[in-house]
């Protein structure tokens, strides 16, 4: 038989607040355990949560973002369960009404189409602590920093149809968030995780099979292993005549595998119900309004430009517009190279993407700025040296020796431009080769490209390729 | 010096007739003298009062002073307060002390309030007795057989003792009325949302209110001021301008329309209770007032939803006692889930137990629509009651309680019954109203309380109400034997 998948995504976005969504303690990641837990993050008797307006702003730059309704009115949820983590024994969330509604992404798929995915809902809650069960022998270690930690979750629609299809979903959320400066998208600290609802059924059947929920997963290729493990470990269950459970999974990034944490029996009775210590929350026209405002170029609107302003192809715009940090970068360069927009794309698709993903750099880390990239391309086009130069220079800049300029100048690269010159070249190379020449003059063509190569050489591939064809071609004639 | 109000203190503060240390030091006296037999107080800090009495006496040196400043008071032991034990009457938070201050008591500190201790409660202020209090129970001053009611039951038996000029306390479903009426004193539950709840304790959230206690309205007016505001960090205090309560004290009460519900006089109010009441209103028609009879029908609902709704929110408000960060914690505890249930178990009391059980029940999936929401429904049908009510009445009169204060023990055993004590009080916390216990006589030598009922943000109304009546009887300035 052939089976369908049909995948939803719960992505859990921590927020870029400064601070915590309900106390004034500060979210940086990273400080000393149990340092940046105020009397409120703590749940000290007594203490009452106040709501973080920007964790709100960033919520409704995402909804509208996303074409989604933005609630006048929602509501936040207390979620009822004990964990030591967990300081006040509930969380606040929001449950029936959340502040974002029905939104929608377009994903690229691999054939080059595209597809819109549904959002259902965003809405906004507090992370847990951290349970440290390593390091105390035995014993288990509560850290209170990242409780409270603002967090999104933007629930999307069962859509997904392939663990690639969720993971481009994925991608273009991560990059949307960033884009928006509304999560850092650090998935290693935790900033931007996801949770997979997985089933499977008879493709042309339009009722949903038994879901499995996979828990945590905190990087695009685990989500993409770890789904396409539970597609086939659901397709073989129901093929070898067994029946998939309701149940939470957790996907082992060791074995590769995904295995059972509780099923549906189990499942906590979380007893819901509207925080008393917080109004509900109501959002004006006039906010949503100035939220608009600040929103920036969208990633979509964004590749559109690319392409039509600066001829790009599809899929150059598409990989230039990833991340906005790539995108700005891209921008920077072609202002310094005045304009030379296809030749600026042509060095940051190839060399400088080349060597960020093999130093393992982030764009912004990169030792060549735009500016020097840029310069770079300048001393192309003016004929200062070859494209093929350039990646000697390229190199240089990369390990600091300075800018263009500098690294022609002190490695003496200077493209040689000087007719006489390079006509001397060739009068050696002639006198060097006579066989060759000989042959050449008697017929045999293909022998320019010899020629064209020994003068390349001997002039260290500083002479000017148009101009050594050029000479060459009349002395060689003779 | 002890049997001054609270305004007639204050006036011989900065008349610099008695300084705050000397007069702390007549309280701390009679604290040590008198509170063995009453237990009102779980803790004394007698050398952090005369710290803060010492401070205030060089700030009236200096003219410096408010109108409080070197009175004492005591607090609830609800309200944290920084550096001293806050217990909330509980075995639970026996060890436990704040790291900072209720917004009550940082407003009461930088008014130069001295603080004299923490006054004993119900645990978790879940209770109409005192009775339920891991310290102990409270005796009413009037008659140390019976009860001086609950939750803030410390605060109101040491106010009617003189154990303190005055006194803070909460009330969630009648904690501050009820004692007050039961003591013999004057209590004030504003309006929900107008003084902070920071820093004191959750019982039930959407219910929960601090307010003052003492022994007249006018005090309850000073006290009330230094009390209400806005406060930045409770979303749900009301950001609207406090008035001034002593300036229209002394309003007439001509043309005044008292609503007297009928369903607040029926099948369940004591026959003398009842006398008493009439006798009180009898004195407001003198003062120009005029009555009519009112119907808030829905008030047999009031009881049953609230003992849903305050359940429900104190099932998720005392989660956070686990045993893991603060308070409590069993011995030698096998797993985590061992940790959880014996540091519970063995933490909370009886009602508190009781209470979580019922909240967690009526919070369940598959439960939840057919109690909570039905609850919150009847809520409103009962805040509905009210507002067609004050579209013909200015404030609404009646009992506090449909007894006076019954013998200890008495209905420990019964919960059911011990809750009915609320009967008359529980509509307004679930309707958000303010509310007053003012003294009205005695039945057998135990003080009879009428509340009065005030529409949204009206204290200032309800304080000139029981003050005129104050100013025309004596109920107020009665002194308990032994206590004088």
């Amino acid at each position: 038989m052939e089976w369908e998948t049909v995948i939803g995504l719960e992505i859990h976005a921590q927020l870029a607040t400064k601070s915590k969504i309900f106390s004034g303690a500060s979210t940086a990641y990273g400080a000393p355990p149990n340092t940046q837990a105020c009397a409120v993050d703590l749940g000290l008797p007594g203490v009452l949560p106040v709501l973080n307006k920007d964790a709100v702003r960033m919520a409704v730059k995402l909804g509208l973002a996303t074409g989604a309704k933005i609630a006048p009115r929602s509501v936040f949820a207390r979620k009822n369960y004990f964990y030591p983590d967990l300081p006040k024994g509930y969380q606040i969330s929001q449950y029936e009404l959340p502040v974002v509604e029905h939104g929608h992404m377009d994903i690229e798929l691999e054939d080059g189409s595209s597809k819109t995915i549904g959002i259902t809902r965003a809405h906004l809650e507090e992370d847990a602590g951290k349970s440290l069960h390593e390091d105390f022998h035995g014993l288990t270690g509560v850290d209170l920093n990242r409780a409270g930690t603002p967090l999104l979750e933007v629930v999307s629609e069962p859509d997904l149809r392939s663990a690639k299809e969720a993971v481009a979903y994925m991608k273009k959320l991560h990059s949307l968030v960033r884009y928006l400066e509304i999560c850092d998208g650090n998935m290693q600290e935790g900033s931007f995780r996801c949770d997979a609802n997985v089933s499977v059924r008879p493709k042309g059947s339009d009722k949903l099979g038994t879901r499995c929920e996979i828990k945590n997963l905190n990087s695009f290729r685990f989500v993409e292993r770890a789904i396409n493990y539970e597609i086939e470990r659901q397709i073989d269950l129901i093929e070898g005549g067994g029946k998939v459970v309701q149940e939470t999974r957790l996907y082992d990034a060791d074995k590769d595998e995904t295995r059972s944490m509780r099923s549906k029996e189990e499942a906590m009775d979380y007893r819901y119900f509207p925080d008393p210590d917080l109004l509900p929350l109501e959002i004006e026209q006039a906010f949503i309004s100035e939220v608009q405002r600040t929103l920036p170029e969208l990633p979509d609107e964004k590749k559109e430009r690319f392409a039509y302003e600066y001829g790009l192809s599809p899929y150059e715009a598409a990989v230039l517009t990833g991340s906005r940090e790539l995108a700005d970068y891209y921008e920077a360069v072609i202002q310094t190279a005045n304009g030379e927009a296809k030749l600026a794309a042509n060095w940051v698709l190839g060399e400088l993407s080349g060597a960020i993903n093999k130093s393992g750099l982030d764009i912004t880390q990169s030792p060549v700025s735009p500016a020097l990239l840029g310069g770079m391309l300048n001393r192309i086009t003016d004929n200062t040296i070859s494209g093929k130069i350039a990646k000697t220079v390229f190199e240089a800049m990369w390990n600091g020796e300075g800018d263009a300029d500098a690294v022609i100048d002190k490695r003496g690269l200077k493209q040689v431009t000087d007719s006489g010159a390079i006509e001397k070249v060739i009068d050696d190379v002639m006198a060097a080769n006579p066989g060759q020449l000989a042959d050449y003059r008697a017929g045999k063509d293909k022998l320019f490209g010899f020629f064209v190569g020994q003068v390349m050489k001997l002039s260290q591939g500083k002479a000017n390729p148009a101009q050594v064809n050029a000479l060459l071609k009349k002395k060689l004639n003779g | 010096m002890h049997n001054h109000t609270v305004a007639e203190l204050a006036a011989k503060l900065r008349a610099k007739e008695i300084s705050s240390v000397e007069l702390t030091g007549v309280y701390l006296d009679r604290i040590a003298q008198l509170d063995k037999t009453l237990n009102s107080y779980i803790s004394v800090c007698s050398e952090h009062a005369l710290a803060q009495a010492r401070t205030a006496d060089q700030r009236l040196q200096q003219g410096q002073g408010g109108p409080l400043t070197g009175v004492p008071i005591a607090h609830k032991d609800i309200f944290c307060t920084e550096g001293v034990k806050t217990t909330c009457g509980s075995k639970m938070l026996d060890s436990f002390i704040a790291p900072y201050d209720a917004t009550v008591v940082s407003k009461g500190n930088e008014t130069g309030l001295v603080m004299l201790g923490k006054t004993n409660m119900d645990e978790f202020a879940m209770g109409s007795s005192n009775e339920t209090s891991f310290y102990g129970a409270v005796k009413n001053p009037w008659d140390t057989a019976a009860v001086p009611g609950g939750s803030s039951g410390g605060s109101a038996a040491a106010v009617a003792a003189r154990l303190a000029p005055a006194a803070t306390g909460t009330d969630t479903g009648g904690s501050i009325r009820q004692p007050a009426a039961l003591c013999g004193i004057t209590g004030l539950k504003p309006t929900y949302g107008r003084v902070s709840r920071y820093g004191m304790i959750a019982f039930a959230s959407s219910l929960d209110q601090g307010g003052p206690m003492a022994r007249s309205a006018e005090d309850c007016a000073l006290l009330l001021s230094a009390m209400a505001g806005y406060d930045y960090r409770d979303s749900t205090s009301l950001d609207q301008p406090v008035p001034d309560y002593q300036a229209t004290l002394n309003d007439s009460l001509q043309g005044l329309k008292i609503g007297l519900p009928k369903e607040y006089f029926g099948d369940g109010l004591d026959n003398q209770v009842a006398a008493a009441i009439e006798a009180a209103i009898a004195e407001y028609k003198k003062l120009g007032a005029e009555v009519v009879e009112i119907s808030l029908p829905n008030t047999r609902l009031a009881v049953p939803s609230y003992y849903v709704v305050a359940p429900a929110e104190a099932s998720s408000n005392l989660a956070r006692y686990d045993g893991v960060r603060y308070g409590y914690r069993c011995q030698s505890p096998k797993d985590l889930l061992d940790l959880y249930k014996r540091s519970r178990g063995e933490g909370f009391g009886a009602e508190v137990k009781r209470r979580i059980m019922i909240g967690t029940y009526v919070l369940s999936a598959g439960y939840y629509d057919a109690y909570y929401l039905k609850a919150q429904q009847l809520r409103q049908l009962i805040s509905d009651d009210f507002k067609r009510a004050f579209e013909q009445v200015d404030v609404i009169m009646g009992p506090t309680s449909p007894t006076v204060a019954f013998n200890l023990g008495e209905k420990a055993d019964d919960p059911v019954t011990m809750y009915l004590s609320d009967i008359y009080t529980i509509a307004v916390n679930m309707a958000g109203l303010p509310g007053m216990s003012v003294p009205v006589g005695f039945v057998d030598r135990r003080p009879v309380g009428m509340q009065l009922i005030g529409n949204y943000f009206n204290e200032a109304r309800l304080l000139n109400i029981a003050h005129q009546y104050q100013r025309v009887t004596d109920w107020h300035q009665r002194r308990p034997q032994g206590f004088e």
